[in-house]
């Protein structure tokens, strides 16, 4: 069992507390909005953040996240308004699948925290997240509008 | 790609309507009226391809499937051009393969690869939709008793010219699906395009935001479990023994099952729990003889065809040998392309529910009729009894079309569990293993000058794997595979775009036991590297300016000559570039459009190379939505440029040796270079656009590294020459 709060909701989850956040999530709270892409924290597909950071949930043992505030892409958004990077994702069409791309706004979400007006070198140092359709291009304009926002 | 049509059951059936979420299937009912077919809904079909619904919301059906590439929006925009509807109210919506063969295939292929979505359906798909106007204007003028021809349609609204009377789509529907569709419907001249050729925004990506959007991977149906599985990590082995009593009894664990000869999985209340147990399971391979190869006996097994006697010609024109024998200058040079991976961000999955009476399959694929024909193959089931829901796929790039082994193994623990739906997923490590993965090539080139430094004959020996001698060996040519020659034919819709006296391109066939498939781009890749990066050899082996040179030997392909002058004047080739920054060409005529890069890099410390800028062209003939072209550009360059620096898969034993991402690396947003794309459609045909230009990346940069370095590579990826992307 495990307490979790997950975008703003308190729950007990029937889980082994060795089970990875991600899958967590996942399969016994059924937010499936956060993906699984390679399992070893290498692509950042399954980005959420705890506490206002992101964090690569696939190699997160449940256990280490209770007792902290843990943020998925389904609760980014606030009171039913977009949050402004995805305002600006929408803009600029960046998703392709989109199968990477709610941890790519995650990550992006976090970065604007931390550096409001994140210069490219920022981008470069903490957006690693991998997209097999090579969407770079517009993260990076979509960063700078969200940034501008 | 493979296209098997399903042999029909000829008792009539009815389609259930198994829609999970919304749009995902239509599930057609029975017509009720004379000749209307119903959406679920109950809205009138109007054309197979359109239906209107009272509030004149237009549900446009697709084929194809959606990948990222937005051939969904792309589709659209074509029926509704002729359709004439209001675009702010177009929704979009997939048949079912088993409806497709109830109707004899009345959406055409639903094959989404080899850059095909717009370029094989535009036709019909347009025709659709003028049909759909024709019998909607009819029945308004048929309400008013005034002829048709005083009628006219715009933005989902119809108007009597002389009277002013006006109506809606959504108003005049039921009758309209009433009516007999006009034999023949005239398309418009594309001068009259308002909505093809318009950037609009793509029609999915609200959901891909907020972690609506459903994938594959994410399917929930009710009751459902979920299976881990383990394939033979050596191609062609099979499974000599389990020990299932050791995890039988790990939590959530409720079967442990063999999956054909060479698998097995663990079903689970969770994947995690599956998963989890999967690994505990003890499983003991019978490797086979394939166990005994590695890369190196494959790229010896090459070599030998480099020079064999016997191979497939392609294109050939004049004498290359005698050209060869009686050249002033010789330049030879060996190139070689390895096995890579797809990985998709998802990794394959597929969900199936069995019973004796009916198999439904829920899987991510670029080809609804290939899974159809997958889950008939494994269940055993009739046409009838089958169905599959195509899911949102979470990148596919040739691995989804041909290839349905997931869906065969997910039928295959389905029917063991009967009545029970199971969500198969594999591991990024079953799918770095279980691949379908590029050909491994090699090429020889030869070239001879004559004593004025003219090009007078050329020679390119390809030896390596044909895709389609394991895939779709009925489509080989009295044993030639003609998709080998993707850039190098004669003509087509992969031509050539220079001008030889003395040319003979040919093909050593050496197939491995590694299976091959069909990688975005295909076998262009490889011919791109080999030929453009040769081309630049031979210009700089002539003294020659390597865009001068090329120039020389296009008099006679304009098309592809343009778009290589566009991409050199928009660099600014022949000016100097700013300092420590080097340029390099490449061209090549693909799926039927004709691209060109110039790449410009500068490389730190002899190996590591940063690439500033990209500018590349592309001559679709007509294009539909010059935006996401320009998407589809920039991103083919991360996939073609991760090729080029980070993937390879190497055998050893038998199996691939990459398992992850720290062994098969991919571009990051710090890797990737400004890229500039321009689109210039020429008119007058229809162009791919999700491959076509993958291939020129890796050739300008390469041609750029030597112009930086006077270095020469021919061997991919560039990480085996200590060559870093920073």
């Amino acid at each position: 069992m495990a307490r979790l709060t997950i975008n703003g909701r308190t729950l007990d989850v029937k889980v082994n507390p060795n089970t990875p956040l991600l899958w967590a999530i996942r399969e016994q709270v059924g937010l499936t909005g956060t993906k699984y892409g390679c399992g070893v924290a290498l692509c950042g597909a399954c980005t959420v953040h705890i506490d206002g950071a992101a964090v690569r949930s696939c190699t997160l043992p449940v256990a280490a996240a209770e007792g902290k505030k843990i943020t998925t892409i389904e609760g980014l958004a606030s009171g039913g308004a977009l949050h402004k990077v995805q305002k600006a994702w929408l803009e600029h069409e960046v998703p392709q699948c989109g199968y990477c791309q709610a941890g790519m706004i995650m990550a992006v979400a976090a970065l604007l925290r931390d550096k409001p007006k994140p210069s490219d070198a920022d981008i470069d140092a903490r957006i690693t997240n991998i997209c097999r359709c090579g969407t770079f291009q517009q993260v990076r304009e979509a960063i700078h509008a969200a940034a501008r926002a | 790609m493979i296209i098997r049509t399903p042999k029909m059951n000829r008792r009539s059936f009815v389609i259930g309507s198994a829609a999970v979420g919304t749009g995902l299937a239509l599930g057609l009912k029975v017509p009720l009226g004379a000749t209307v077919v119903r959406a679920q809904d109950g809205s009138p079909e109007i054309t197979a391809w359109v239906v209107i619904r009272p509030d004149d919301t237009v549900v446009i059906r697709i084929a194809r499937s959606e990948m990222g590439q937005g051939t969904l929006t792309g589709l659209a925009q074509m029926v509704a051009e002729e359709l004439e509807c209001n675009w702010s109210k177009v929704r979009t919506e997939y048949p079912t393969p088993g409806q497709s063969v109830k109707r004899k295939r009345a959406w055409g292929d639903f094959s989404t690869g080899g850059s095909r979505g717009i370029r094989d359906s535009h036709q019909y798909v347009r025709e659709g939709g003028a049909t759909a106007r024709t019998m909607l204007i009819q029945a308004a003028a048929d309400a008013w008793k005034v002829p048709a021809g005083e009628c006219s349609a715009a933005n989902s609204v119809i108007t009597h010219q002389p009277s002013g009377r006006r109506t809606t789509y959504g108003k005049v529907a039921e009758a309209a699906a009433k009516l007999t569709p006009p034999a023949k419907v005239a398309l418009k001249d594309p001068k009259d395009w308002k909505l093809i050729g318009k950037s609009v925004k793509r029609l999915d990506t609200m959901d891909k935001l907020t972690g609506a959007q459903v994938y594959g991977f994410d399917l929930k149906l009710p009751g459902m479990l979920n299976a881990a599985i383990k394939d033979c990590p050596v191609f062609g082995g099979k499974v000599k023994s389990f020990e299932a009593a050791k995890v039988q009894g790990m939590p959530g664990v409720r079967h442990v099952l063999p999956v054909g000869d060479s698998a097995v999985a663990v079903v689970a209340d969770t994947w995690w729990e599956a998963k989890t147990a999967l690994d505990a399971l003890p499983i003991a391979w019978d490797e086979g003889p394939n166990a005994k190869v590695s890369s190196a006996t494959i790229a010896d097994m090459l070599k030998e065809g480099l020079d064999a006697d016997q191979a497939f010609v392609a294109n050939q024109n004049g004498d290359v040998k005698a050209a060869i024998a009686g050249a002033a200058k010789k330049v030879e040079a060996v190139y070689a392309y390895p096995f890579q991976n797809h990985a998709p961000m998802e990794p394959m999955n597929a969900t199936a529910r069995y019973t004796p009476d009916r198999c439904e399959v829920w899987v991510p694929t670029q080809n609804g009729e290939a899974a159809f024909a997958a889950t008939l193959a494994a269940s055993g089931l009739p046409a009838d009894k089958c169905e599959v829901y195509k899911i949102n796929l979470g990148g596919g790039f040739g691995r989804r079309g041909a290839f349905h082994d997931y869906v065969t193994q997910a039928v295959l623990i389905a029917k063991q569990v009967p009545g029970v739906p199971v969500k198969l997923l594999w591991t990024r490590e079953e799918d770095m293993l279980h691949g379908r993965y590029h050909p491994v090539m090699q090429c020889k080139l030869v070239g001879a000058f004559d004593a004025g430094n003219n090009l007078t004959g050329l020679h390119m020996r390809l030896s390596g794997q044909s895709i389609l001698s394991v895939v779709r060996p009925e489509a080989l040519q009295q044993g030639k595979d003609p998709l080998v020659f993707q850039g190098l034919n004669p003509g087509g819709d992969f031509g050539i775009g220079y001008s030889v006296p003395n040319l003979l391109i040919d093909h050593a066939m050496r197939n491995t036991h590694v299976p091959p498939g069909f990688w975005r781009g295909v076998n262009i890749n490889q011919n791109a590297i080999f030929l453009e990066c040769f081309l630049d050899e031979l210009a700089h082996a002539a003294g020659q300016d390597p865009l001068e040179f090329r120039r020389k030997l296009m008099g006679k392909h304009p098309k592809h000559l343009a778009v290589l002058n566009a991409v050199a004047d928009r660099a600014g080739w022949g000016k100097p570039a700013p300092q420590g920054v080097y340029r390099g060409l490449a061209q090549m005529m693909s799926f039927a459009s004709y691209v060109a890069a110039c790449a410009e890099i500068s490389v730190k410390d002899g190996n590591k190379v940063k690439i500033h800028r990209i500018v590349a062209a592309t001559d679709t003939g007509y294009a539909v939505n010059p935006a996401q072209i320009e998407r589809q550009v920039a991103g083919s360059f991360v996939y073609g440029l991760s090729a080029l620096f980070m993937e390879e898969c190497t055998v050893k034993d038998g199996h691939i040796e990459q398992t992850n991402f720290h062994e098969y690396d991919s571009m990051r947003i710090a890797q990737m270079p400004k890229v500039e794309a321009i689109v210039m459609p020429s008119g007058g045909f229809w162009g791919g656009v999700g491959e076509p230009t993958i291939c020129v990346a890796a050739p300008a940069v390469l041609n750029a590294f030597f112009a930086a370095t006077g270095k020469r590579i021919r061997t991919v990826p560039l990480k085996n020459h200590g060559i870093t992307l920073v």
